[in-house]
């Protein structure tokens, strides 16, 4: 890069895909074969995925974090016990899973944020949120610019931040405003209509559109971000997802009952059994979908190559160098850069 | 209302008669004609049903042209007092009902400042009430108290907010609170026990003096007795609310449709609504007397023990307290002058006697 100081966020133009030479191949190479081999090592190294979650306390975050990875893999606070309290501050409680499907290992860590939004005084409580983030980056950073770094770095930084919307009817809250405003720049946000059983079709429908027009009021760019869209199919793709489905009115639930002869997951009421799964109930399944199927693996690029970078470029700008490093590491200070 | 036993007036020709029996028909006939009036205040945070739970209470739409303000413009405000009142008649007897909304409530940021608006509406009101009460003329006054607070608690969250906490901590002893679980079609039954539950141990760690349900009098029936013994295990309500018609097993009922069932507001098993609205009627009266003997009772004597608060009125009753304690000076310094007279004239008459007697006065 011949620039020391890239501009803090580059605006790619949808482009087109690289132009290509029609060449007729007289047999078969190969190459394809490049997807496999790509597919067996991802395989065999596993990979990280870090999920926070965001939310006032009692929203179900936790039961959805276990229904999404249908494990227990978030400690319910379902029942605060009598000795329990709020947490008077923010609290950030990391906890690390290895769940493996079809023979691929995904080391999963769901962070979570008891305290948020319960107070009083609401103030600036999403400063230790903030830091937290930018503390990943900061341990990230440090790693790549040592000089004996280690193969894989461990990636601690935040992939996905699924920020849990309170099912009021009317509008987004004061505080969820502010914080998407303050954290949609440095972490991919999700926004989630919690509980959503609260709410009918049409209630639903109408809500998600005033939230839709909220953010868009407030320029809060929630992801898939309308700026990152790589090529037309990426764009149609998310564009579909971000006016239509976004934000997902999702239900959580552990418990299993039988409903026409399958047991699904669900809630049970005096008046119906909600089906988790059923997309005519609720919109989990999109949401499950949209995290874990087919855009995962965009989440982990754009936390790697726009947030990540975006902060590195930040500290480069600041320090005028590369962060205080140990003594053995100086001499390589010039050409790190 | 209770159920009221016929009149049973004895035989008129029965001797020793006298015909008192007929009062309380007298005081009802009165009190109907007068009307009611009653003022319930609610309170909590946005979007927790409270406009359409008071809808569906009073089969009323108290809120016709209502603009629901989003999220940026609701960082700035600050909480308000709306009151609207409305008259609703049925069978003869009428209602004029003041419902008191406080829009903002819990909205903000920093909600610190979140009660004071409301606290101060309700000494507002008390003290109109004591000022007219001690002026000359008595005959008309209003009472715009607030009878009830009906306090929304969230189904979403775990139980009491610290905000839900401090907030009845400041006016349980300024008004009756009935803490309500709004939106209950979001719990299950087994949720709503354990909130309920969770809620009351709350209230009781922290010394929340909600409402309490008089216990019905030995000489009531054994459905009211019952009624009132099931209305006192159900507290708080946890309710639903709605004012649409969905067709639910053949016969149109007041509920919410969903694509998995649907919920009817008036079905006692899917929610409290029934059970709010009948202790709210029934215990209209109970409420009304509560505040005025306890919580306006309470106001009155602080206010009088601690005095007038406005600097003029302070200089106004110094001087008024001088020309008292003056007044009063004159008064006694007469009646010692007229003490001393009538000594002067017992000695006289006494001398006269003494020399007979050798009496001393």
């Amino acid at each position: 890069m011949s620039d020391l100081v890239p501009e803090p966020r580059q605006k790619p133009v949808v482009p087109m895909k690289p132009v290509s030479i029609n060449s007729n191949l007289l047999g078969y190479i190969g190459i394809d074969t490049i997807i496999e081999q790509m597919r067996k090592k991802t395989m065999k190294t596993g990979f990280d995925f870090n999920i926070m979650v965001v939310g006032q306390s009692g929203l179900g975050k936790s039961t959805l974090v276990n229904t999404l990875f249908k494990s227990q893999v978030s400690r319910k606070s379902s029942g605060w016990s009598r000795e329990e309290k709020i947490p008077k501050t923010v609290e950030i409680k990391a906890i690390g899973h290895v769940i493996e499907e079809g023979g691929v290992k995904m080391k999963l860590t769901v962070i979570d944020t008891p305290g948020f939004g319960d107070q009083i005084n609401n103030e600036n409580c999403w400063e230790p949120i903030e830091k937290y983030i930018n503390e990943q980056y900061e341990k990230f950073l440090k790693e790549e610019v040592n000089i004996a770094r280690k193969k894989r770095i461990p990636d601690t930084r935040v992939h996905c931040c699924l920020y849990f919307i309170s099912p009021t009817g009317h509008s987004l809250r004061p505080l969820d405003l502010e914080f998407m405003k303050h954290l949609s720049k440095v972490v991919n946000i999700i926004p989630v209509i919690a509980k959503a059983d609260t709410m009918t079709l049409e209630e639903k429908i109408e809500f998600k559109q005033r939230v839709r027009k909220e953010l868009e009021v407030n320029g809060i760019e929630f992801y898939p971000q309308k700026e990152f869209d790589e090529d037309l199919e990426d764009k149609t793709e998310n564009d579909k997802i971000r006016q239509e489905s976004m934000p997902f009115a999702v239900v959580g639930s552990d418990k299993e009952y039988q409903v026409n002869g399958k047991r699904v997951l669900g809630r049970k009421t005096p008046w119906g059994i909600i089906e988790v799964e059923n997309l005519n109930h609720c919109e989990f399944a999109l949401l499950r979908d949209f995290v874990i199927r087919t855009h995962l693996q965009d989440l982990k690029e754009v936390t790697h190559n726009i947030h990540y970078e975006t902060y590195r470029a930040k500290r480069l700008n600041d320090n005028g160098g590369l962060p205080p490093m140990t003594v053995e590491t100086e001499e390589n200070h010039e050409s790190n850069l | 209302m209770s159920k009221q036993q016929p009149a049973q007036f004895t035989n008129p020709e029965t001797p020793g008669y006298v015909g008192f029996a007929n009062l309380p028909n007298q005081v009802h006939r009165k009190s109907v004609k007068k009307g009611f009036e009653f003022t319930l205040m609610v309170v909590g945070e946005s979007g927790l049903g409270k406009s359409t739970l008071i809808n569906s209470l009073f089969l009323t739409d108290l809120y016709p042209e209502r603009i629901i303000p989003g999220a940026a413009e609701k960082i700035e405000r600050t909480v308000q007092i709306e009151a609207s009142t409305v008259e609703i008649e049925e069978r003869g007897v009428k209602l004029r009902l003041t419902v008191v909304d406080t829009p903002g409530y819990g909205d903000a940021i920093n909600c610190r400042d979140c009660f004071k608006t409301i606290i101060a509406y309700i000494d507002d009101q008390f003290e109109r009430y004591l000022h007219d009460e001690s002026g000359l003329n008595r005959r008309h006054i209003i009472d715009n108290r607030v009878h009830c607070c009906f306090y929304f608690i969230s189904p979403f969250g775990h139980g009491l907010k610290p905000l839900d906490v401090e907030f009845m901590k400041a006016i349980h002893n300024k008004v009756n609170i009935v803490p309500v679980i709004a939106k209950a079609d979001t719990l299950t039954l087994k949720e709503r026990e354990r909130l309920k539950r969770r809620i009351l141990d709350e209230i009781e760690e922290h010394g929340i003096k909600i409402y309490h349900l008089p216990d019905a009098e030995s000489d009531e029936d054994e459905d009211f007795k019952e009624q009132t013994r099931l209305l006192k295990t159900s507290i708080p309500f946890c309710v639903v609310g709605s004012n649409q018609l969905i067709e639910a097993k053949g016969k149109k009922v007041r509920g919410r449709l969903y694509p998995w069932g649907v919920v009817e507001v008036e079905n006692p098993e899917h929610n409290d609504f029934l059970k709010l609205r009948t202790m709210l009627i029934t215990h209209m009266q109970d409420l009304q007397e509560v505040t005025q003997d306890l919580h306006y009772e309470n106001f009155r004597s602080e206010r009088l023990k601690s005095g007038p608060r406005t600097v003029e009125d302070e200089e106004v009753n110094k001087d008024q307290i001088l020309l008292e304690k003056e007044a009063e000076l004159r008064r006694m310094q007469e009646m010692i002058a007229r003490m001393q007279a009538q000594m002067q004239m017992q000695m006289q008459s006494g001398e006269e006697e003494s020399a007979v007697h050798g009496h001393h006065v």
